[in-house]
């Protein structure tokens, strides 16, 4: 696949379809994999690389990247089409201004997950029939592929590209998802056992921001978390709480426009299930104003953009708030 | 040498926090490790890096440094430093061993920190030396030998006794205090584990990684070049990287009104945020590409120029680890060196 792709990249780039490629570069390692845009045909030959690391959703540099002079080809697997439909719904991106080829999409492994065995001094990682050869200076070592599986990918919601220009690979289908199985779970905790759950997570933040910055949904311009002028700006919490209430306000922030692709858990140092709260108002959304996936279109209206006589009563909080 | 025994491991930590509070690295539930506070039965984790550095210890994310009580006109300065208590810091590696020799240039030289340094006073480091380096690991480029860390007293492992060295006075009174456990050993098999860690370093990915080509004479050529913005393009402009960093030291520092008064803190910073140099006039760091290089250039330029040629990084590979873009100092070091 990796080979088509730059292939086709070089002729797109040759015929000037396009003027740059976004994709991912390869790193020191087997896993440590950085996006990239690349303009020219040797840049591609050289670093170019698509593999069970390349996980990293590459929609929201096009953000920048579209606003720039000439086409971006972006390479977008199915969960990152979804960010550039809401992108696009949003006005974020110039749609125009982008080629899209929908490629496949994982599952993308988790060096995280891999290193937690206990494995270490990695020097290489091949995937045998979804058995994972991991070579180290130590000797080599074995592991299932599925368990180190990204928990993004585990509970992919979609094979399917929403928005594309060209596709290689076969397109596959919505699936029948188990990503709100934790999100029940919690829901059917007492709710000491659930504020305990969240107060256990939520006070290994350090305030890195990581998951707003990688977060397609979260574009604008100046957050008011940096902004000295907003009178809430804080670099840093007076109390743990604060860090709760950092992660709940941009939950709600993103509430309707998450597509739930799932990168705010992914790049956080400190493994924070943060995706769990974001599914949890997707699943709410679901539930009173009907089935709605964020990104899956560019035109239909947002449920709490929207007022409709059926919309459920203010007063449903404080029903499903008794135990 | 002095040593005990590993299967007496949890009668020395109950020893040693009878007496002060003892912090020790422990395993998490989601396979990462952190510091926590010892409590008996505890077990300490065999992984090389915490997810925050042990710099925490002496530099945490937030402090109060002063408060302001305000009545009418008048303005009452409350001092609101206190005595630290005496502390262990168990399990120290040698790559965050040497972040405080880093921090304490920062921190130590004129004017001094006082809140820093009533923790280091009250710190004891009690350091261990690494068997099993990681190929994220790059500690050597920096002179640091994983094999012996520093620190005020120093542990080895040789898979069945853990050995004692006291490098200085804080480190010997540590060993003192815990003499009724310990018992003189062999460390002739503990020669074989530091000689077997010694030849894995020569053969991990990054063995070669020099400075050679970095120090405080290199700014122009390496401030202007034109590697910086592909080095920086994909970069998110988080914290992560300065956040786990063992040798960041950069805060800010603000005032939170309580509505009865001031409380002036400071908090950890990042030279990779938007509003980090942000002044009265705007910020000199327009675009992400500054922001980056200066993290960099910092560490590996800046740094050195101030401090008689010692580089602003300790080779631990958490930025390696955690980045989200996996965009790191070798990464810079190996671009930059490419002309």
């Amino acid at each position: 696949m990796q080979k088509a792709m730059i292939e086709r990249a070089k002729q797109l780039l040759d015929d000037g379809t396009v003027k740059r490629v976004i994709g991912w570069k390869r790193g020191e390692f087997a896993y440590d994999i950085t996006p990239a845009v690349f303009e020219t045909a040797d840049e591609l030959d050289k670093d170019f690389v698509f593999d069970d690391f390349t996980a990293a959703n590459v929609s929201k540099y096009l953000v920048k990247e579209s606003s720039k002079e000439g086409k971006v080809l972006a390479f977008l697997k199915p969960c990152d089409t979804y960010s550039l439909n809401q992108l696009t719904k949003e006005h974020r991106v110039d749609r125009g201004n982008i080629y899209v080829i929908g490629i496949p999409g994982g599952p993308k492994l988790d060096i995280e997950k891999i290193k937690a065995k206990g494995i270490t001094g990695i020097t290489g990682i091949r995937n045998e029939n979804y058995t994972l050869k991991i070579e180290t200076i130590y000797g080599e070592e074995t592991m299932p592929f599925y368990e180190a599986v990204l928990d993004k990918c585990a509970s992919c919601k979609s094979k399917k590209h929403v928005t594309y220009d060209e596709l290689m690979g076969e397109e596959g289908d919505i699936l029948e998802s188990n990503r709100f199985d934790m999100v029940e779970k919690l829901e059917n905790m007492t709710s000491q056992e659930r504020y305990d759950f969240w107060r256990s997570e939520l006070s290994k933040c350090i305030r890195c921001n990581a998951c707003r910055n990688v977060c397609p949904a979260c574009t604008c311009e100046n957050c008011v978390f940096d902004n000295p002028k907003s009178g809430i700006d804080n670099k840093a919490p007076a109390d743990s709480f604060e860090e709760n209430m950092f992660h709940i306000i941009r939950a709600f922030h993103v509430a309707g426009r998450c597509t739930d692709c799932g990168e705010c858990s992914r790049v956080c140092p400190q493994h924070i299930p943060l995706h769990l709260l974001n599914r949890k108002f997707i699943k709410d959304i679901n539930s009173f104003y009907g089935e709605y996936q964020a990104g899956a279109d560019t035109t239909s209206k947002a449920p709490l953009n929207e007022y409709t006589t059926d919309d459920c009563e203010a007063s449903i909080v404080h029903e499903r708030g008794v135990e | 040498m002095l040593k005990v025994s590993k299967s007496k491991l949890n009668e020395l930590f109950d020893a040693i926090a009878a007496k002060q509070t003892l912090y020790l690295p422990v395993d998490r539930n989601d396979g990462a490790s952190e510091y926590k506070k010892y409590e008996s039965g505890m077990t300490m984790s065999k992984a090389l890096n915490t997810v925050r550095s042990a710099k925490d210890f002496f530099f945490p994310q937030t402090e109060n440094l002063v408060d302001f009580k305000m009545e009418g006109k008048n303005i009452e300065v409350i001092d609101v430093r206190k005595e630290s208590e005496d502390f262990v810091i168990f399990g120290v590696r040698a790559c965050d061993a040497r972040s405080f020799t880093i921090l304490d240039k920062v921190f130590l030289s004129d004017p001094v920190d006082s809140f820093y340094k009533n923790r280091r006073d009250h710190g004891t480091v009690v350091t261990m030396a690494c068997t099993r380096p990681a190929e994220t690991c790059f500690c050597k480029t920096f002179g640091i030998d994983p094999t012996v860390p520093e620190g005020d007293c120093a542990c080895f492992d040789d898979g069945e006794n853990i050995f004692f060295l006291a490098h200085n006075d804080k480190g010997q009174k540590f060993v003192d205090s815990i003499s009724s456990l310990l018992e003189e050993g062999d460390a002739r098999k503990l020669a074989d584990v530091q000689e077997q860690a010694r030849a894995v370093m020569e053969r991990l990915p990054l063995a070669k990684l020099s400075t050679e080509n970095f120090g405080g004479d290199k700014l122009n050529e390496y401030f202007n070049s034109d590697k910086w913005a592909g080095l920086s393009e994909s970069c998110l402009g988080c914290g992560t990287c300065t956040f786990v960093c063992p040798t960041c030291q950069c805060y800010d520092i603000k005032d939170f009104n309580t509505g009865k008064g001031i409380k002036r803190y400071r908090c950890w910073d990042s030279c990779m945020y938007s509003d980090f140099t942000k002044m009265a006039h705007g910020n000199p760091r327009l675009t992400q590409l500054e922001r980056f290089r200066q993290r960099f250039m910092h560490k590996l330029v800046y740094f050195p120029a101030n401090n008689n040629g010692e580089f602003g990084c300790v080779g631990c590979g958490r930025c390696l680890s955690k980045c989200p873009i996996s965009m790191n100092i070798v990464k810079v070091m190996k671009a930059l060196e490419d002309k």
